[in-house]
């Protein structure tokens, strides 16, 4: 197994204070939860301060954790000697509380975990811990709806008492008209439980892949459509593209950049809920490449007399 | 040969996602005594006129279930609950619309 540096971990030097352990885990604790949390390994490095925490606050598995010197590096191989543990009495009951989901194997191994340790597995139904994920979809599969095999990794008890991660696929239907935010709970497709109780319940929660042209607002899609200044001045008929394909929208005359047209239906919609598209008209104004298309712009000027600026009174 | 599959399809809670307080008790795994602190506190509230008619939405659903980990992970009693969740949802839009900047 690999050796886990919890003074690394928690950023403290080998001879800090219990009070700036504490300190130092409380700090981290509250930066990595991964409620609080945007950082994608945030799950990961909460789970290693507490293990962390759960050892070093403890004067005695401090104290046996320090005999094997501090020449040991993060994540290099380590055996604990034999009989490492002689004159500390911690091992197995000693687990104070918290969730122990999720531990390395380095602290089990030298530590047990707290189900082991209360040798009541047998007798003990509990019902299984529910789990939660993020999931990250297109927003083309949140508008048709869509069938998608998703992998997640799922903390395990196995018949010796550990806990390890297991990819746990899932054939999962994602409902047409889902938004961002919203969860979907699988019913008995958490941690399994224990004595014969009914597993957790799995939630999964919407983000939205990044799409270089759409971006949704709850139901809504928005789009920002280009178009040139005679469209905007004449009104056109133009191909507008939307998740569910291409439609035909009226520009009407006298547009200008920034105006937003609303084409209903066209957004996130579920079976009760309607989402819209929203396309917002950008000018983009064409570039004088010949003698003639600049002649074309003075003509403009000349017989078309504007100020742009008059509202600022200029 | 394709294989055979079979999709599963969860309950989305979303807008229309409706549960009594027992239903929320069982799904967030707390008392009812825990959902009443709640709602004295202002974490959740609860649409209908008395307790057995009560009913939640899904965002009290997420709302309690994300108060029970910030009060065992990081000891905070539900006053200060309260005001994180309000301002995790409060920094969730801000860093959505960021996002689009």
């Amino acid at each position: 197994m690999e050796y886990k540096d919890y003074y690394q971990i928690l950023g403290v030097s080998r001879d800090a204070t219990q009070d700036q352990i504490k300190q130092a885990y409380r700090k981290l604790a509250r930066k990595y939860h991964p409620d609080v949390s945007k950082e994608l390994d945030a799950d990961a490095k909460f789970k290693d301060a507490g293990e962390a925490y759960e050892v070093l606050k403890d004067p005695e598995k401090r104290a046996a954790y320090d005999k094997f010197g501090a020449n040991w590096r993060e994540g290099q191989h380590f055996d604990p000697p034999p009989n490492w543990d002689a004159g500390f009495e911690f091992r197995g009951a000693g687990y104070t509380g918290g969730n122990a989901t999720g531990f390395s194997d380095f602290f089990e191994s030298l530590f047990g975990h707290g189900h082991t340790g209360r040798k009541q597995q047998h007798t003990f139904r509990v019902k299984g811990e529910d789990q939660h994920a993020k999931i990250i979809i297109t927003l083309q599969d949140a508008y048709l709806g869509a069938k998608r095999t998703i992998t997640l990794n799922r903390p395990e008890v196995d018949r010796n008492g550990h806990v390890r991660t297991s990819p746990h696929t899932l054939h999962l239907a994602i409902p047409k008209g889902i938004i961002e935010g919203q969860r979907i709970r699988l019913e008995g497709q958490g941690a399994p439980g224990f004595g014969g109780s009914p597993p957790g319940d799995l939630y999964l929660e919407i983000a939205f892949e990044e799409d270089r042209f759409f971006h949704a607002e709850k139901r809504d899609i928005h789009l920002t459509l280009p178009i040139a200044p005679w469209e905007a001045a004449l009104g056109a008929s133009l191909t507008v593209p939307t998740l569910g394909g291409n439609v035909q929208v009226k520009i009407p005359p006298k547009s200008q950049g920034g105006k937003k047209l609303r084409l209903k239906g066209k957004g996130l919609s579920s079976g009760s809920h309607q989402g819209d598209q929203i396309v917002t008209l950008q000018i983009v104004v064409p570039e004088a490449k010949t003698e003639e298309q600049r002649k074309l712009y003075a003509t403009m000027a000349e017989k078309m007399p504007f100020n742009p600026r008059s509202e600022l009174g200029i | 040969m394709t294989e055979q599959r079979t999709y599963i399809q969860g309950i989305i809670l979303n807008e229309e996602t409706r549960c009594s307080l027992a239903d929320l008790c069982r799904l967030c795994g707390v008392n009812a005594e825990m959902i009443h602190d709640m709602i004295e506190e202002g974490i959740i509230t609860p649409e209908g006129p008395s307790p057995r008619e009560w009913y939640f939405t899904f965002v009290a659903i997420k709302r309690v279930q994300t108060a029970i980990r910030l009060q065992h992970d990081l000891r905070i009693n539900l006053a200060g609950c309260a005001l994180a969740l309000d301002l995790l949802e409060e920094l969730e839009e801000l860093r959505r619309l960021s996002r689009r900047n």
